[in-house]
């Protein structure tokens, strides 16, 4: 079994079958990162890029940590250090990182659609690690890959993602995810961060965050991005983590334990308060089993014959 | 026998006996059963493994440890095969370190499948030593690799394929080459 393309660019295009061979693969992954010697060759001698046009700490280091854990040798640059500065283009960046014969590029932008520009015009592999607000796959399939272990399965969950959707590539990845192998989703929070019209990708759309998680499997919290106060999204972080927020007196009062996630970072007191980050979340796990996804990953676009789709 | 089987090696019985000698030989050559464990490679090994601790028992009132391991991602043709191979588990869960260990697979061929699995070993802890037992040998080595413990020998020619069928994967069990 393998993926179709040679590259991972988003979920929407994606079969099911396609995210099962990951998350299995996965599994097995997740063992080489808990015995003594964290490594398997399996990627030895393959170079391996990060390209990264925005700050990243989670996303960056995790993929690093997995081509290392794969045996493959790892560049990062970060543009702010690189000729990007002297006003190179991405694509002059991408031939000239092709140029010196690597495998596989990682690359996260401000603009969506830039991995898939850089796919079609590169002979290596391309993997989206987040463009602009359109997808952000490694970490729907690392989100899935958690609540498939804690929960045992994903058809016939209910899935609440609560945040600001407009601007999250995040959610818009987990919702052809989630969809795609079978869970329901609900959107959740302010009029103003929900895109009109995200029902049409199957999704429910509630603005009160307490009917929202009443009868959820899991919540998603997305991160509050502080900024967008300036621009009147919402009138005040207080008020948005009274409404919004998901702190121990609103998740008692769903009718079941609930599974806690956030894809990082957290905004301590807004969107998510610490005793629940802390005590009553997966978030760490989430990180832990993103460097096996992200392994997974890898090891399917490596190596092989591959067409693309 | 079915229209791609071209000649039967070994039968249940055969089968059966050939795992008898190779368990008595282990427990010959290692002195009795003390410091030995048995890790069968997936996916052909890793019920010969069992069969071969069952009988250790029957033979010497001794357990021995038995684990499984994968070995896909120490092959050397990751970079030129179609796609990827699915992986399988590997769970050794025992100390390995300072322990005689018998590498358990169904056949042995080009040897390549055995080097993977000694790398990967390597990644898991340092046996005292690490020997090796097979219920077919069928020539043709690509690399310097000998089973210590061989169920039968069998000369083919390069192209035929030997097929080991097992009882516990719900099938007839036998040896039997298929045709080319």
């Amino acid at each position: 079994m393998a993926l179709a393309s040679k590259d991972l660019l988003g979920i929407q295009g994606m079969t099911a079958d396609e995210i099962k061979l990951i998350l299995d693969t996965a599994a097995t992954f997740k063992d080489v990162s808990e015995r003594d010697i964290k490594k398997v060759p399996a990627l030895r001698g393959k170079t391996v890029i990060n390209l990264f046009y925005e700050a990243s700490t989670r996303t960056r280091t995790s993929f690093e940590l997995a081509a290392k854990r794969l045996s493959a040798d790892v560049i990062n640059i970060s543009t702010s250090t690189s000729s990007v500065v002297k006003g190179e283009t991405l694509l002059d960046t991408a031939r000239n990182i092709e140029a010196m014969k690597c495998d596989m590029i990682i690359v996260r932008h401000y603009c969506s659609g830039a991995p898939e520009y850089l796919s079609k015009l590169l002979k290596s592999s391309v993997i989206n690690a987040g463009d602009g607000s359109h997808e952000h796959p490694t970490q729907a399939l690392l989100d899935l890959f958690t609540i498939r272990e804690k929960l045992g399965r994903l058809e016939g969950l209910k899935v609440v993602i609560v945040g600001d959707i407009s601007h999250s590539r995040v959610a818009r990845s987990n919702i052809h995810a989630l969809l795609r192998m079978g869970a329901t989703v609900t959107v959740c929070g302010p009029p103003t961060m929900i895109p009109p019209g995200i029902e049409r990708l199957g999704t429910q759309v509630c603005n009160n965050m307490d009917q929202a998680i009443e009868n959820a499997d899991v919540v998603m919290m997305l991160r509050l991005q502080l900024e967008r106060q300036t621009a009147g999204l919402f009138p005040g972080v207080r008020e948005y983590a009274k409404l919004y927020g998901l702190n121990r007196s609103r998740l008692d009062r769903a009718a079941q334990r609930v599974l806690v996630m956030h894809p990082g970072p957290i905004n301590r007191g807004v969107e998510i308060s610490s005793e629940v980050a802390d005590h009553a979340s997966v978030i760490l796990e989430q990180v832990t089993n993103g460097v096996a996804v992200r392994m997974a990953v890898m090891f399917l676009l490596s190596g092989g014959v591959k067409t693309d789709a | 026998m079915s229209s791609k089987e071209k000649a039967l090696i070994l039968d249940k019985a055969g089968i059966d006996r050939a795992l008898t000698r190779v368990a008595h030989e282990i427990l010959e050559k290692n002195k009795g059963a003390g410091d030995i464990v048995l890790v069968g490679i997936q996916r052909g090994g890793v019920h010969i493994a069992r069969r071969l601790a069952a009988r250790i028992h029957d033979i010497e009132k001794v357990e021995v440890p038995v684990g499984s391991l994968d070995i896909t991602m120490y092959r050397d043709d990751l970079s030129t095969r179609k796609s990827q191979p699915v992986l399988q588990t590997t769970d050794i869960s025992f100390d390995i370190t300072d322990k005689i260990m018998v590498l358990v697979d169904d056949v042995v061929f080009t040897g390549r499948t055995i080097r993977a699995a000694l790398n990967s070993i390597m990644d898991y802890g340092r046996p005292k030593r690490i020997q090796l037992a097979v219920l077919v040998d069928r020539g043709h080595r690509e690399l310097p690799i000998r089973a210590d413990y061989v169920g039968k020998n069998l000369p083919t020619s390069a192209k035929e394929k030997v097929e080991v069928m097992l009882a516990e994967d719900g099938v007839e069990e036998k040896v039997v080459i298929l045709g080319e």
